[in-house]
């Protein structure tokens, strides 16, 4: 089980792995908070978590820059924090209050966070993709290093703009990298039933893209392999694609009752290959039982306060519905300004209150 | 002022906005080598280079994603369709992406891109080469729509397309690309976003239009003025935000509204128009608000059945008299 590549040898690997620990971790934690406060009642819309996969996310964030680019996708929260957004900023949007990081405007689905690069989760499988291109195309013309991420999973390689992109990326031999999350579901559908190849990887061949397939439970693993692309994509060496194996340890949504597998499934590969029981075991030589409780310790304060931030937010104004969606519509003077605070004028007096919270939401 | 070709007016606004700021590139198929289908960018590697003028693979949905990409980190892409009716190739990225990300985002971003599409019916291109998608767009929050009618808003409104800092559809029609009309020599030109231009006055019926249809409604115009009516004609300009004010200000000054456009009259602009008149301006109105469009059937092939489907100017002119004479 214990990872034999370069990134994870000596006394650097054990400081690399601490980190990448810690960031899984943190996943951990908030997903599972996440879960619980969905349950609750206290996160309003759809909520889809990423427990299992944290290795790819903190493999990937680690080897890139805050002015990197990142775009996510429905199952994004692990991409979010690990790229530098803060548990406060993203627990406040799921909350749907106005110290999120959209303000309460996009929640789990579409939480942004432009300060750290992070372009957005996307509700649209395969939205990313186009993002990531223009925003490595964008690096070139302004004359930049900077390099952009997609995250996808498998399910958003059968649709078009996958295809659209890659071809795109190759051809113009622009800076992105293409990680491929195979989680072995799209939504409910088992990936084995949607497509005929097992290495998605495969696909990349068709554009003439370099890929690489890793252990996706591995951090280091997922680390070494973006290691390589990051530096291929900042030195004008093109794009990459990395299919990193994983696994979705939760339904598609909070909520699934996951009737397409077997219970015994998830307990099956969880057992053997939580990548975070895994980098606990790389690094059980280096780091005690206290050490690592203390990272939990960490993380579980770090959320808990998350939590009392947004609880003590305020939910947006509901005047707020009607602005912020061209640039310049807060200002009177703007054509859209006067449209909309019509429109505001005709609505808001019979707006119904709305509590916080997912009972809020609704007919 | 000088006289140039819409065609021209087009290249003068790209020429002059790509000189102005080094963000602003230009992507599409046939552009760079080939100068565009109806020779719109010819000239412009030979400036900016075919970095900044870029030839793509037949892949809408790429171009357009990856122009919103470029718009959030930095960059003012002008991204070209080569027909309108292509737009369908990329709706999701221009829906559900281009349109939604600031407001979603809570305003991080701003999606400075600009989607040239070529549209309107013309020498038989038939069904899938002649539509006018307009409505679609003016229907969806978050995207501005703007449509020339001859040179001086070719280069005015791509010069505001590609400065505003929201995703604009500049819909060109087809037949106005070697139409020849005045057009003001200063660099810093621009028509502003959201605000209708009256192209005549006068005091019986007034002609809401935009796109090519504006010079059918001015030969209208000029029709009828043979025989005493007098006829204004409103050019939009912009389809949104749609300046409701001026057409407000028509109804109180002739009182009865033609609308006229050559997309499909039901569920078109037309539609939003006549709506509001009915709404907004009910005391004002001395006849019902008439609307003109192409009807509800795919633009055909042969020259006999094309022509019978959208209005020209003998319809808006028939319409514009019964109107002014109270025979509607």
């Amino acid at each position: 089980m214990a990872t034999t590549l370069s990134s994870s040898a000596g006394p650097a690997g054990a400081e690399r792995g601490l980190g990448l620990l810690r960031t899984m971790v943190r996943i951990r934690v908030l997903e599972e908070g996440i879960e619980k406060h969905f349950l609750a009642g206290d996160i309003p819309g759809f909520a889809h978590l990423s427990i299992g996969q944290e290795a790819v996310a903190a493999g990937t964030c680690a080897n890139l820059r805050r002015d990197d680019a990142i775009a996510s996708t429905h199952r994004g929260h692990g991409h979010t924090l690990a790229k530098g957004t803060t548990m406060r900023a993203m627990v406040a949007e799921l909350f749907a209050r106005t110290t999120g990081v959209c303000k309460g405007k996009g929640g789990s689905m579409h939480i942004a966070d432009f300060s750290v690069g992070m372009l957005g989760a996307n509700g649209v499988v395969a939205g990313g993709f186009g993002l990531v291109a223009g925003a490595a195309l964008s690096a070139v013309l302004r004359k930049t290093d900077q390099v952009a991420v997609c995250f996808f999973g498998d399910g958003a390689t059968n649709r078009g703009p996958f295809h659209e992109n890659l071809n795109l990326c190759a051809i113009w031999n622009l800076p992105a990298i293409f990680v491929l999350e195979n989680n072995r579901y799209a939504s409910t559908t088992s990936t084995a039933e949607t497509m005929k190849i097992t290495d998605v990887a495969r696909r990349a061949d068709g554009y003439g893209m370099p890929s690489a397939i890793v252990d996706g439970f591995d951090a280091f693993a997922v680390f070494d392999a973006l290691e390589t692309a990051v530096a291929r994509a900042r030195s004008g060496g093109g794009p990459t694609f990395v299919e990193c194996k994983t696994y979705r340890a939760r339904g598609h949504y909070i909520g699934d009752p996951e009737r397409y597998r077997r219970k015994t499934e998830v307990e099956d590969v969880m057992s053997t290959s939580d990548p975070i029981v895994r980098m606990q075991a790389v690094l059980s030589d280096e780091l005690s039982p206290q050490q690592f409780e203390h990272l939990w310790a960490e993380a579980r304060d770090e959320f808990a306060d998350a939590v009392a931030f947004a609880r003590n937010s305020p939910s947006p104004e509901q005047s707020e519905a009607f602005f912020g969606v061209y640039a310049g519509d807060r200002d009177p003077g703007d054509p859209v300004h006067r449209i909309a605070a019509r429109e505001r004028d005709a609505l808001l007096p019979f707006a119904p209150s709305v509590g916080t919270g997912s009972q809020g939401s609704g007919h | 002022m000088h006289t140039v070709t819409f065609s021209e007016a087009t290249l003068e606004a790209m020429r002059e906005e790509m000189r102005r700021d080094a963000t602003v590139f230009l992507m599409g198929e046939d552009i760079a080598k080939q100068g565009g289908i109806f020779g719109q960018f010819k000239g412009l590697p030979e400036e900016f280079g075919v970095e900044r003028v870029r030839d793509t693979p037949i892949s809408e949905a790429a171009l357009v994603g990856a122009g919103v990409g470029a718009a959030l980190t930095g960059c003012r892409p002008v991204v070209d369709m080569h027909f309108a009716d292509f737009i369908t190739c990329s709706m999701d990225e221009l829906v559900n992406q281009a349109a939604k990300l600031r407001a979603m985002f809570g305003e991080q971003c701003v999606v400075p891109m600009t989607l040239r599409a070529p549209d309107g019916i013309t020498k038989s291109a038939g069904a899938q080469h002649s539509q006018s998608l307009e409505s679609w767009f003016v229907h969806t929050p978050g995207l501005e729509v703007v449509v020339p009618a001859d040179p001086e808003d070719a280069k005015g409104l791509l010069k505001a397309a590609i400065r505003s800092d929201n995703p604009t559809l500049y819909f060109e029609h087809k037949a106005l690309f070697p139409v020849k009309g005045p057009v003001p020599d200063d660099d810093d030109f621009v028509v502003p976003i959201g605000k209708a231009k009256p192209m005549r006055d006068g005091t019986d019926v007034t002609i809401v239009t935009y796109g090519i249809t504006v010079t059918r409604a001015l030969e209208a115009a000029a029709l009828l003025e043979a025989e005493g009516i007098e006829v204004a004609v409103l050019n939009l300009r912009t389809l949104w935000p749609l300046d409701y004010d001026a057409i407000a200000d028509a109804a109180a000054r002739t009182h009865r509204i033609v609308v006229a456009h050559e997309a499909v009259r039901v569920g078109g602009v037309g539609a939003e128009i006549a709506a509001f008149l009915g709404e907004q301006c009910f005391d004002d109105l001395d006849g019902p608000v008439v609307r003109l469009g192409a009807a509800h059937v795919p633009v055909p092939f042969a020259p006999a059945l094309q022509e019978a489907m959208y209005p020209k100017t003998p319809a808006i002119a028939d319409a514009a008299r019964r109107l002014a004479r109270r025979e509607l």
